[in-house]
């Protein structure tokens, strides 16, 4: 790498801890971002284990708020919710005070331009607004999308660069956490508790990217470089780098924006239909929603699947997937998945091959590989619902 | 008995006209966790340079090139089911393959360890 290329890398907060730390940096997302810290390996298995504390402040988390209205309470919420339905398939208008959900930035055709997670906030005074984290990779875009649809109606805050965003994943999550936030341990999966105050922004959020309970915070800048010192001091906590997030996410069978989704996949091939509640279908009123619906009606002609390689050799992404000879898709997504020591995969299959235990071959380094598609996830989720 | 070394990380051991090849400590800590090595088979020849074999840590997979020309007389088989083995011992049981050597005026082309020592102080 060039100097000019590295000084135009941009840096997270908790930078000087993870170079600290003897992190092995690597660009990322426009970041200099830790892609391992003592090994992929044994910081995956510690996340399974213990606590794994992983830097996201790459991430996109932004507040969104209805400007300049007279509403109050669910009738404010629901015209946020009216605005960002616009723009995703999932029922937000239906989320609970607290609750955060799943969802998907369309495009007009019904493709994918990344996922996001929505939070309904839940002080009554915070109502009208949404807590919202896309990724980091498609930030620029995500943002630019929602300052052109909502034009003034919507106040955009982002929160990339006073804030850090972080998570902390494990069985021992809940009980080092709690140490500092009591109240986390009474949160579920998928609930939240947000701070929306002009003069103070945060979340606690129970959510992750692992399989594994946990949880995800944003906390201003100084305050989460304080509170990642003190959980760096616990000894059920290590860093974990992006090689481990990568793993980990893969054994849970969870997408990756930009691999195993994108804008040529609708969220019916990429297997994502449940975040389309029954409400939105039937109203048929998000981007692309005849091209979804119609494939939802038909079944897709590609569906995204786990994939069993039979033998050693890892399957890397773009590896083409064929069956009797035939071209019939393509692994998105594919390495080694430390918890389960073996090599696994994910990618798009023919719709009437996706069935679990359906014999295919992977063309690796020109060789014809013995593998079968398998149910996701590799791991059972360890959610704490 | 002299090893040479590479600018891509391989080592290369002559005893005879036979050269034992791996790739180096330094190489190995790079890659971190290796879960998989594709070894050259016996017969195979290779020019110098040539792709030679695979070696796929958790994240990724990676080109081990022919450090020198020659054809291959044996593939470390151990590696298929102890991969780990190139983590432990990358320049000694780690060994990819052994070459029968075709022209070894290619490997003044390569660095002594001395050389190789401060190229890597150089990363």
């Amino acid at each position: 790498m060039t100097e000019t290329e590295s000084t135009t890398l941009k840096q997270t907060a908790l930078h000087a801890l993870h170079v600290g730390a003897g992190a092995r940096m690597v660009p990322f997302a426009g970041y200099d971002m830790p892609v391992q810290f003592a090994g992929v390996k044994e910081e995956h298995l510690w996340t399974r284990s213990a606590a794994g504390l992983f830097d996201v402040s790459h991430m996109g988390p932004c507040v969104l708020s209805l400007k300049a209205s007279p509403l109050t309470g669910d009738a404010a919420h629901a015209a946020i919710a009216a605005k960002i339905e616009q723009l995703v398939p999932s029922d937000i208008a239906s989320l609970k005070p607290g609750q955060a959900r799943l969802t998907v930035l369309l495009t007009p055709e019904g493709g994918i331009y990344d996922d996001l997670i929505i939070t309904r906030p839940q002080a009554d005074t915070d109502q009208g607004k949404l807590y919202v984290v896309v990724n980091g990779a498609v930030k620029e875009q995500d943002f630019a999308l929602f300052s052109d649809s909502f034009g003034e109606t919507v106040d955009l805050q982002r929160l990339d660069s006073s804030h850090v965003l972080i998570a902390l994943q494990g069985p021992e999550a809940e009980a080092v956490l709690s140490t500092h936030y009591p109240s986390a341990s009474e949160l579920k999966f998928m609930r939240s508790e947000l701070t929306l105050d002009a003069a103070h922004i945060q979340a606690v959020s129970r959510c992750g990217y692992t399989g594994e309970d946990g949880f995800e915070l944003l906390l201003p800048q100084a305050e989460g470089v304080a509170l990642c010192e003190k959980l760096l001091s616990d000894p059920r906590v290590k860093p974990i780098g992006l090689g481990a997030r990568d793993s980990l996410r893969l054994e849970a069978g969870l997408c990756l924006y930009g691999q195993d989704m994108d804008t040529t996949r609708t969220p019916v091939e990429a297997d994502l239909a449940w975040v389309i509640q029954k409400s939105r279908r039937a109203r048929a009123d998000f981007p692309g929603a005849a091209t979804i619906l119609a494939a939802l009606e038909a079944g897709p002609a590609q569906k995204r699947v786990g994939i069993q390689p039979l033998e050693r050799a890892p399957a890397r992404p773009g590896t083409v997937i064929e069956a009797e000879g035939t071209e019939i898709g393509v692994i998105t997504s594919g390495g080694f998945g430390p918890s389960v020591d073996r090599p696994i995969a994910m990618g798009y299959v023919r719709a009437d091959l996706a069935k679990p235990g359906t014999p295919i071959q992977l063309m690796i380094r020109g060789k014809a590989r013995p593998a079968e598609v398998c149910a996701l996830p590799f791991v059972d989720a360890n959610y704490k619902r | 008995m002299t090893i040479y070394y590479t600018e891509d990380h391989e080592w290369i051991r002559l005893e005879g006209d036979v050269a034992t090849v791996g790739i180096t400590k330094y190489a190995a800590e790079q890659l971190g966790d290796v879960v998989f090595v594709e070894v050259p088979e016996t017969g195979a020849d290779f020019g110098q340079g040539d792709d030679m074999a695979v070696v796929e840590s958790v994240k990724a997979a990676s080109d081990v090139y022919a450090p020198i020309a020659g054809d291959v007389v044996e593939g470390n088989e151990a590696l298929a089911d102890a991969p780990e083995t190139v983590n432990e011992d990358p320049e000694g049981s780690g060994w990819f393959c052994k070459l029968k050597v075709k022209n070894t005026a290619e490997l003044d082309k390569l660095m002594d360890a001395a050389a190789y020592q401060s190229f890597c102080e150089g990363l």
